[in-house]
């Protein structure tokens, strides 16, 4: 027996989500007295995995090897039967969500996505999951042998448990597929919404394209990634990608400042999992203030320009 | 081109969550229900592909007598025929397994689903059933064009997209991007009167077991109230010292 761990790579490196999916295998391998493994394809410094508690590293090298969800779903069978493992844990980053439900049926398992913690137990194996965009929350039983699951992002957090592991290289075989990736357009130098701890957003309040500028230098004086309401996107002030919410994308970040935000249902829906919630509206009745944890009621073409002032200053004083 | 469109009745996006009988069953009383957000997206893409390419749409819905409402919906937006698996849809690798049985028999070209259903959020359905056909299978699909069997999609990545292309028969699971919001169809007169004529056909599950079941539900805890603050200043403060985010 044991858990099989995910760890995404990108370019060599580590996403942040890998050690926080190590963190939380490591922890289910302890409530189930089993040992964690840890698979890894191209990752320049395995063993940076554990200080979190990766006792057993499988490492593939295979420079050739590009990111494609059924080979890499089938690698992670051949590591889940080389190791018995009896669970497998991804993250809920864009190719974790992808592998998931392949590596699942290719081991006959039961699969749990958007996982928000430790199983409430192991017997029967029960863990609690987002539901109804995190609405609410729902305990779901994976009843098969063999258990899949996908842990929601910033859910578990990084715990340290330096352990002295192994490396171990892995040769897997490789599957055919004909699904060709032909080419990756990232969008350069910024922050993604799924990796950033803070998340800078805006609404219809702002009133056109022209004034993101200033939502833009928040971001980057926080370190942040920019997100935006629906209408927002729709009207084609910013990309699609950045529209967050019950049909955009889901944010889990540490703080969610959200800027001429209504706080519509459908919009709280996609970002409720933030832990610290900040508002900055014109209008006090804002339902938004009730989802918030820190408000300011005012205009934001005042307040945006001042905020980025004082945390110049003080990211100068605390840096 | 013989598309088949995977429907998941969901509560409509406005719907005040509740849950009834000890927290384990999903309170129904009063919600209106939709065609899921998502697959609205794909069946607005298959009509595309049925208007300027010549395709016909099938959707299929795996689930009780009361989803057939959001079945004759997608008929009246234009689909042909329907087809629901009277069971209740329980877990997704169920789901998944009842679809495949769909497909066997279908002869389908092109298989379009949405990222996740917004009730149960499993984003499993549509990887599943690709695995289980081995069929080829893009996930968060936000663009997709056909021509003959080849598709060339777009994907939507951590940060970025990826261009994929791949033969048929092909299934994605879609998003916005795949058409945009000013696309969606709300039914006419004449194709609320047309669905009432179109096939929709029962077929009885095959699978008996599921993977996965769930045991309850839990609302999230009470908020306390939100801190007003009058300037940035003590707004900075509040967010390193107390709430210790920056
Ligand atoms: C099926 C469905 C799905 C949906 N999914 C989503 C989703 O995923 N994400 C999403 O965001 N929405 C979604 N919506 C839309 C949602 O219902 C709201 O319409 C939307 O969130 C409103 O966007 P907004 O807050 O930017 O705009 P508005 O509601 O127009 O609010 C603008 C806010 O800005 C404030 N304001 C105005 N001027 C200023 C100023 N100078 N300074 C500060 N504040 C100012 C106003 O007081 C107001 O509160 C969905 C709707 C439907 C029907
Ligand atoms: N009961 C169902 N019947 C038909 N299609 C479904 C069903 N449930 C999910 N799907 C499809 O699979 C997608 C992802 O759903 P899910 O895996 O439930 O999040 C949905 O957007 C639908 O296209």
């Amino acid at each position: 027996m044991s858990v099989l761990v995910f760890a995404e790579t990108s370019e060599g490196k580590f996403k942040k989500s890998a050690f926080e999916v190590t963190s939380y295998g490591k922890k289910v391998a302890e409530q189930l007295g089993t040992n964690v493994v840890v698979l890894a394809i191209n990752a320049n410094d395995a063993k940076l995995l554990h200080k979190y508690g990766a006792e057993k590293v499988l490492i593939v090298n295979n420079p050739s090897l590009k990111f494609n969800a059924k080979v890499v779903a089938d690698i992670i069978k051949q590591a889940a039967e080389k190791e018995s493992s009896t669970v497998i844990v991804v993250d809920s980053n864009a190719n974790g969500l992808y592998v998931a439900p392949i590596a699942a049926v290719n081991l006959n398992a039961g699969y749990a996505s958007n996982v928000l913690g430790l199983p409430s137990s192991t017997s029967p194996f029960t863990l609690k999951r987002k539901a109804f965009s995190s609405k609410a929350s729902n305990f779901t039983q994976i009843n098969t042998a063999i258990k899949v699951l996908s842990l929601s992002k910033n859910s578990f957090g990084l715990v340290e448990n330096e352990v002295s592991g192994v490396v171990e290289e892995f040769s897997p075989a490789i599957v055919e597929s004909n699904l060709t990736s032909v080419s990756i357009e990232q969008t350069s130098g910024k922050v993604t919404i799924a990796d950033a701890d803070i998340v800078v957003s805006g609404g219809r309040g702002l009133k056109g394209p022209e004034n993101w500028g200033m939502v833009e230098e928040l971001a980057s004086v926080l370190g942040a990634a920019t997100a935006c309401s629906k209408p927002v996107s729709d009207l084609g002030w910013r990309p699609h990608s950045e529209h967050v919410g019950q049909t955009g994308k889901p944010v889990a970040s540490n703080l969610y400042i959200a800027i001429g935000i209504s706080g519509a249902i459908q919009h709280l829906a996609g970002i409720n999992s933030s832990k610290v919630k900040v508002v900055i509206n014109t209008d006090a009745e804002a339902p938004f203030f009730k989802a918030a944890d820190y408000g300011i009621v005012g205009d934001a073409f005042e307040v945006v320009p001042k905020l980025v002032e004082k945390l110049k200053e003080f990211k100068a004083n605390n840096a | 081109m013989k598309i088949l469109v995977c429907i998941s009745h969901v509560p409509d996006t406005t719907s005040k969550i509740n849950f009834t009988e000890n927290d384990s069953k999903f309170d129904s009383n009063g919600v209106q229900f939709v065609i899921n957000p998502y697959d609205e997206f794909a069946l607005t893409r298959a009509m595309w592909f049925k208007e300027k390419q010549g395709a016909t749409i099938t959707v299929v819905t795996v689930g009780n007598a009361t989803t057939e409402p959001t079945l004759r919906k997608a008929l009246a937006i234009g689909a042909d025929e329907a087809i629901r698996v009277n069971a209740e849809a329980i877990d997704g690798f169920t789901v998944a397994k009842e679809l495949a049985e769909v497909l066997k028999n279908g002869g389908f070209d092109l298989v379009l689903a949405g990222k996740e259903s917004i009730d149960y959020n499993g984003g499993m359905v549509p990887g599943m059933l690709a695995t289980l056909l081995d069929y080829n299978f893009v996930n968060a699909c936000v663009g997709l064009e056909i021509e003959g069997d080849k598709a060339s999609i777009q994907r939507e990545i951590d940060g970025g997209k990826e261009i994929l292309s791949a033969n048929l028969p092909l299934i994605i699971a879609g998003q916005k991007g795949l058409v945009e919001e000013k696309d969606l169809r709300i039914p006419n007169m004449r194709g609320i009167m047309m669905a009432r004529q179109k096939k929709l056909t029962v077929v009885e599950p095959s699978v008996n077991e599921n993977a996965t079941s769930s045991v309850s539900f839990e609302k999230p805890a009470a908020k306390s109230a939100c801190k007003i603050v009058d300037n940035v200043d003590e707004l900075i403060s509040l967010l390193h010292n107390e709430a210790k985010v920056i």
